[in-house]
């Protein structure tokens, strides 16, 4: 995946200096594989339990340590069916949700852009009415890719904006309408019961819909995640992850401790600020730059 | 979903209970979770490290494995180290000898915070007797300086920018310019978030600092950041430096382990905490209250000081008086209810109790805002007769109240009897005797 070039170090060396050549790695050189998984944000729990599976696979012989950690982690990003990410029946409606500053509005200007790029019409619907900017933020997105925003004054009801986007892609046979919401703390009841109506009106009026619900997380992100992908799991329904941002140095390593905790798989990677800049999220072509590079 | 550290290691102290004395192996068990609650609270592995063989020097050097609660002390240990890393005194920005202007330059990482950021130092500085001036030198996010611009308008102060494409370091020359004009003391740059490996965007930052010769350098720092937080510092500090650190989006539940790092290994002192949405949201930073959270230990000054600003000081003396003289209807009820809504989420309250941090989960399912909202529904769908008067309230008046609040004859029948269980103790605290002023005498005493 072309993706993964634009990405920085993986965790490569590190793992082959904690483990040296030594095929059979001994205690110490295992706590420091330890480490290096906590380092990438795995989290301590996780990142113990890849240990000690990997360590089993390594029991019989035959296996290298670090073939076994790939085996481990890629098992257990398996177990979670990773579909390609497909839209359809028209319209299909996308909510992007997340925290404040993970870079909803960007991803959403991104995945229309990838839309518009397979052939397919998009309307966007600015239903972030709180943040000062917002719309604007959207629009220009929206004049630069020639594509519809949906939009109200600001404070609007964002289920309202939703409403009335959903309408104007059944009215004209638009493929996808991507739906940018607020960001919003998890801990927010407030917010976080406001998206769970803007996605209620958006079902009622399509009952198939919305046909994804992506969590944008920021790479950086922290074990915080876990808390992010619980809460947005039970209010809005969350069907995929956006890993953003990870042109930096952080790893995104909570994303796997979401994938293994709530079974939501990643669904795509974004990695700049360009338009092109994002990418459907493979597993394999992801280990082997988190593990090898 | 996280157990607390003060949990964990109170479950500890549990076990330990009559034992004299701490042995070894008790202590590695205690430290253990204490290393796996520091990690997920997102401190950096290796400050973790050091931390950790700082506490077991410590323990087994000092009484603590002799003292009467030996897991308490534990505690008492974490907590203390975890005060001293975080530095004792608070930091007081710089502004700089007048005429000034001082110049104040936000720096981060896209999505960290900046652009509100800035504008509620403003907002603060403001409050601090200071004249600031906004300058939005973010001149590459979309709408970034009409963000600012907006939100500049909603708090009324000025804010400076230039047309598109003019470089950061014109636009704050110009905001220097207005604010020597204006009177301004204190500019605020709000700048473009960047990669801190990003050379050419750093480079940008250093022609700013050399420009401008800010003041206050600060790393506007999420505090959901993991364990990159002290790279991203490192780095930060390495081209500016930096004089101080802003953590925002604290009112979630991020228990802020980066921040703790981040000074740890970088010495920058955090200056202020973002606890909200709300322009007004900037709080200094306290580093007690900060290891508490880590610890889990709950909040309890936080709380305090929420309950100050929620409560309505002439509601909450009225309702006083009313419970004194046995007149506490239904309607003072709702108005108490609604004064502890306006505190935030009831489990976010909890986790600021010493000790509840565990059960803020389980009582947040249990007596969530679901709950307050469903009492409140009932009491709205009364008639104010029926609310002064809730004897009046029989089997017709409570099918009609359940159906007007969407509930059920069942939760209206708990609602009233609650409210009378209350009035049955309200009127024995006021039958006491006691006046306003003087504590009432509980009953049975």
């Amino acid at each position: 995946m072309t993706a993964m070039s634009r990405l920085g170090a993986g965790l490569g060396a590190r793992l082959r200096a904690a483990l040296g050549a030594d095929r059979a790695a001994d205690e110490a050189a295992w706590a420091e594989v330890e480490e290096v998984l906590v380092a990438a944000d795995l989290g301590p729990r996780l990142a113990a339990g890849v240990v000690a599976g990997a360590r089993g696979r390594t029991a019989g012989g035959g296996v290298s340590a670090h073939a076994a950690i790939a085996a481990e982690l890629g098992e257990r990003l398996r177990r979670v069916p990773h579909q390609p990410f497909v839209v359809g029946p028209s319209p299909s409606v996308i909510l992007v949700v997340g925290v404040n500053g993970s870079g909803k509005t960007t991803t959403a200007a991104k995945l229309a852009a990838r839309f518009q790029k397979e052939g397919r019409s998009v309307i966007l619907a600015a239903a972030d009415t709180y943040r000062p900017g917002a719309v604007e933020q959207l629009r220009l997105w929206g004049d630069r890719l020639g594509i519809g925003v949906v939009a109200q004054r600001a404070g609007a009801d964002p289920a309202a904006v939703a409403f009335d986007a959903v309408a104007a892609g059944v009215a004209r046979g638009t493929d996808v309408v991507i739906v940018d919401t607020a960001g919003r703390l998890q801990t927010a009841h407030d917010l976080m019961a406001e998206l769970a109506k803007v996605r209620r009106v958006i079902t009622r009026q399509r009952p198939d819909q919305p046909r994804h619900v992506l969590l944008v997380m920021d790479a950086t992100t922290g074990q915080n995640g876990l808390s992010q992908a619980e809460t947005f799991l039970a209010e809005a329904g969350v069907t995929g992850i956006v890993l953003a941002k990870m042109d930096g140095t952080a790893k995104g390593g909570v994303a796997l401790a979401v994938v293994d905790q709530f079974g939501i798989p990643i669904a795509f990677t974004a990695y700049g600020e360009e338009l092109g800049d994002l990418a459907p999220f493979n597993p394999a072509a992801y280990l082997d730059w988190l593990l090898a590079a | 979903m996280l157990e607390t550290l003060s949990a964990r290691l109170q479950a500890i102290a549990t076990r330990l209970r009559g034992q004299a004395r701490l042995t070894e192996a008790d202590l590695d068990v205690a430290l253990r979770e204490v290393r796996l609650a520091l990690l997920e609270a997102d401190v950096h592995f290796r400050v973790v490290k050091t931390f950790v063989a700082r506490i077991r020097a410590r323990a087994i050097g000092s009484a603590v494995l002799d003292g009467v609660r030996p897991g308490h002390q534990v505690i008492k240990l974490v907590h203390e180290e975890l005060v001293d890393i975080l530095g004792g005194e608070r930091h007081v920005l710089r502004l700089g000898p007048p005429p000034g202007p001082a110049v104040v330059l936000l720096v981060g990482l896209q999505g960290s915070g900046k652009t509100t950021s800035a504008a509620k130092l403003a907002v603060r500085l403001r409050r601090d007797g200071h004249r600031p001036l906004l300058v939005a030198a973010d001149v590459y996010r979309p709408a970034a300086v009409e963000q600012l611009i907006r939100l500049g308008d909603q708090v009324g102060i000025e804010v400076v920018t230039g047309p598109t494409g003019t470089p950061p370091a014109a636009i704050a020359e110009a905001g220097l310019f207005a604010a020597r004009g204006g009177g301004a003391d204190v500019v605020i740059v709000d700048t473009a978030g960047r990669q801190h490996m990003d050379q050419p965007m750093m480079a940008e930052l250093e022609g700013l600092v050399s420009a401008l010769q800010p003041t206050e350098s600060l790393l506007v720092v999420d505090a959901m950041t993991g364990q990159e937080a002290v790279r991203v510092a490192e780095t930060f500090h390495a081209t500016l430096p930096l004089t101080g650190l802003i953590l925002t989006k604290m009112d979630g539940d991020a228990r802020g382990g980066a921040a703790l790092s981040m000074r740890s290994v970088t010495g920058i002192p955090i200056a202020y905490v973002g606890t909200g949405e709300g322009m007004d949201a900037l709080e200094a930073f306290h580093p007690d209250r900060l290891a508490q959270r880590i610890l889990g230990m709950g909040d309890i000054v936080t709380l305090v000081e929420r309950a100050q600003e929620g409560m309505d000081r002439e509601e909450a003396e009225r309702a006083a008086q009313r419970i004194l003289e046995s007149r506490f209807t239904l309607e003072d009820f709702r108005s108490q209810l609604q004064q502890v809504k306006r505190m935030g989420p009831i489990g976010q309250l909890l986790e600021m109790v010493p000790g509840a941090a565990g059960l803020a989960g389980a009582a947040q399912a249990a007596v969530d805002d679901g709950e307050l909202r469903r009492v409140e529904a009932i009491i709205d769908s009364m008639t104010p007769t029926e609310r002064r008067e809730p004897h009046l309230i029989k089997a017709a008046r409570r099918r009609r109240i359940a159906v007007g609040s969407g509930t059920s004859v069942a939760h209206v029948n708990r609602l009233l009897r609650q409210f009378e269980e209350m009035q049955k103790l309200v009127r024995q605290l006021g039958s006491g005797g006691s006046r306003p002023g003087h504590a009432p005498r509980l009953p049975g005493r």
